[in-house]
């Protein structure tokens, strides 16, 4: 555990130097900005609460990454996966007129299992036909940014208003999650991002299931000798992954969105690959690193205004903060092999 | 309709250019092993890149230089982390594009100003080639071409051979394919992993260079939208040859150009099916090779000696 937290640390640092020593060339300073940045993020109670309404997705995105590591696939499809999800439940919410205490589950289980079904897609090519996660998920991606922009710009499209966005409608209100936190935009999605974690967490460490796509993900070999099929596993894998960014959509347009706009999530299906890597796929870590990364968003417009430098210089950090955890993979090769070793041990027995 | 067609053609090798020429560098560095996503950032900051060189030396040669040194430049990062780290090499990639993403939005906004008051800078003016422009049709839409268009298309070839038929090309090959049999006979895994890495660094720079002095005259944040991937793709459809890679770029030219023109007629097909087109054929044609496929047996793998 506390290897595990080391490394991230210690890369976290380093970005912060590196990216201060560019910004020096740049001619800006790093200080002030990295002051302005912090009180952006954690600087007040609306900052915090603004970090944390930010770290809702981004944790959901990273939780979908996360699950396709321990079954030994690599889910780039966050994005695709999202707004198939959202596009579900978003057309319940605009839709159907329920009580809030039907509404609100209706759509995240919508959400969850269209998103879900779409990551299926993805098991199912490489399960008969061979074809690469890693290719198919980017290709996908695109496709659900097409589908949703066409359904926002036609079928979909909100006709209430004169104005001609690529939008929809607003969602029922009884679809709307409530403020937790009165005066700010943090809303009950945070529960459920938390139960997300914990489900997670519970799955993977506690359940005989969870266990074999572990020692599937981790050693295809094992896994086959121990009777486990790798079929079964990559439909569990992504079935699980897609649904995680499918809720991850459903909380963004049930809160701070409240309608499907088209390419609303932007990059949050690849900061949520960041974010569970900084986290080393650990519920603790990807609760801490999704904070972190959630604040170098919230922090960045604080620091433009303030310290005079570019918001963009997050993406920056975050691009350094990710080559250095990758980079560290060295590190933790051998204990990477332990580990793997150990593993094996345990399902040959 | 010998406008229209003209038009077409015309537009539809505009709009491939690019793609082709950054996935005749990826399909090298893939061969090798390696699986490129940073593409996509390398060519957003050779898009920028271009933009500054050709604004600070008043020609679009040298700009489009200084893209591909800086696509080669940061191509080291990448192969630094991949190569000798042995790092993940999607996750690699993926830091690269989101840094790009950054970096970029900084420097433009540093160099030109929030407000974005595009500088008149050298661009590629078209190059109508003598006699063959005057051809009906293909004169006006394939022989008057800036020049990175004629690059792409007679590169595609060449680069076939060199890949298929040469020493070096059988070398690179065999790095992907089994890198420890490579190794066994002399070839550095490393090195040859580098050298293509870092041409697909120059090809991805001269690639953005060309969106955004080819195509229009400026830099805009995040213009590459997904080229980059799309080469990638292009790269898979084509199935890892450069001929491959040249006839899939022109595929998906041809769905973006026509989709301008669905859009522009007003036609009742919604166009986002077409721009969704280049995306779905790949997947299709990935379940089509199956057992065919050209992918390196250790595509993605870092390679330990011993």
């Amino acid at each position: 555990m506390t290897r595990g937290a080391i490394y991230p640390a210690i890369a976290v640092i380093a970005a912060l130097a590196v990216c201060a020593v560019i910004l020096l060339v740049m001619g800006l300073d790093p200080v002030l900005a990295y002051q302005k940045l912090f009180q952006g993020a954690f600087g007040s109670k609306n900052a915090i609460s603004e970090t944390l309404t930010h770290a809702i997705p981004l944790l959901l995105c990273a939780l979908s990454f996360a699950v396709g590591v321990q079954g030994g696939l690599i889910n780039l499809g966050a994005t695709g996966q999202l707004y198939i999800g959202a596009l579900a439940g978003g057309a319940v919410g605009i839709y159907l007129h329920l009580p809030p205490i039907l509404h609100i589950p209706l759509i995240l289980v919508v959400g969850f299992i269209a998103g879900g079904a779409y990551g299926l897609l993805i098991a199912f090519l490489k399960n008969r036909f061979g074809v690469s996660e890693l290719i198919s998920t980017i290709m996908m991606n695109y496709v659900a940014i097409y589908l949703l922009n066409y359904l926002v710009t036609g079928p979909m499209k909100d006709t209430s208003s004169a104005n001609n966005l690529p939008q929809s409608a607003l969602i029922a209100t009884t679809a709307k999650l409530s403020i937790i936190l009165p005066g700010t935009r943090l809303h009950a999605g945070l529960y459920l991002a938390i139960a997300a974690l914990l489900f997670y967490y519970l799955f993977f460490y506690k359940t005989p299931l969870g266990y074999q796509i572990r020692v599937g993900g981790l050693n295809p070999d094992a896994a086959h000798y121990a009777g486990f099929s790798i079929e079964k596993n990559n439909y569990v894998t992504m079935f699980l992954a897609g649904g995680f960014a499918g809720l991850a959509g459903c909380v963004q347009i049930m809160s701070v969105q409240s309608r499907l706009i088209h390419a609303f999530a932007k990059e949050l299906g690849f900061s949520g690959v960041a974010v569970a890597l900084l986290g080393n796929n650990t519920p603790l870590g990807i609760a801490i690193s999704s904070i972190l990364f959630a604040g170098l968003d919230g922090g960045a417009a604080k620091m433009q205004t303030l310290a005079k430098v570019p918001n963009a210089v997050v993406y920056m950090l975050q691009g350094i903060i990710l080559m250095f955890v990758v980079g560290q993979e060295m590190f933790n090769l051998f204990h990477r092999r332990q580990r793997r070793a150990g593993i094996k041990k345990e399902a040959a027995t | 309709m010998i406008q229209w067609t003209t038009n077409f053609l015309a537009s539809t090798f505009l709009i491939s250019t690019p793609i082709i020429l950054v996935g005749l560098g990826i399909v090298f560095s893939e061969r090798a092993g390696v699986i490129n996503i940073g593409a996509e950032g390398l060519m957003l900051i050779g898009a920028l890149m271009g933009v500054v060189g050709s604004w600070a030396t008043g020609s679009v040669i040298l700009g489009t230089l200084i893209a591909m040194l800086s696509g080669v430049f940061f191509s080291l990062i990448f192969a630094y982390l991949t190569v000798s780290l042995r790092a993940n090499q999607v996750v690699a990639g993926l830091a690269l594009n989101i840094f790009a993403g950054g970096f970029t939005v900084v420097m433009n906004r540093l160099i030109f100003g929030v407000a974005g008051n595009a500088a008149k800078i050298d661009v590629f003016n078209t190059v109508p080639i003598p006699v063959l422009k005057e051809i009906p049709i293909v004169g006006a839409s394939l022989f008057s071409q800036p020049l990175p268009v004629y690059i792409a298309l007679i590169a595609a070839p060449l680069l076939q051979f060199y890949l298929m038929r040469s020493n070096p090309g059988l070398k690179i090959r065999a790095v992907g394919e089994n890198p420890k049999a490579a190794d066994s006979l002399g070839i550095s895994v490393p090195a040859v992993r580098y050298m293509t890495l870092l041409y697909a660094g120059a090809m991805a720079g001269f690639a953005g260079a060309f969106v955004s002095m080819g195509q229009v005259s400026f830099f805009s944040e995040g213009m590459i939208a997904g080229k980059g991937y799309m080469a990638l793709a292009a790269v898979v459809f084509g199935n890892y040859n450069p001929v491959g890679v040249l006839m899939a770029g022109l595929v998906f030219g041809s769905a973006e150009s026509l989709q301008y023109r669905l859009q522009a007629s007003g036609s009742p097909i919604p166009y986002q099916f077409l721009l969704m087109l280049p995306y779905i054929i790949t997947v299709l044609a990935l379940c089509v090779y199956h057992k065919k496929t050209n992918r390196p047996a250790y595509s993605g793998q870092p390679y330990h000696k011993g």
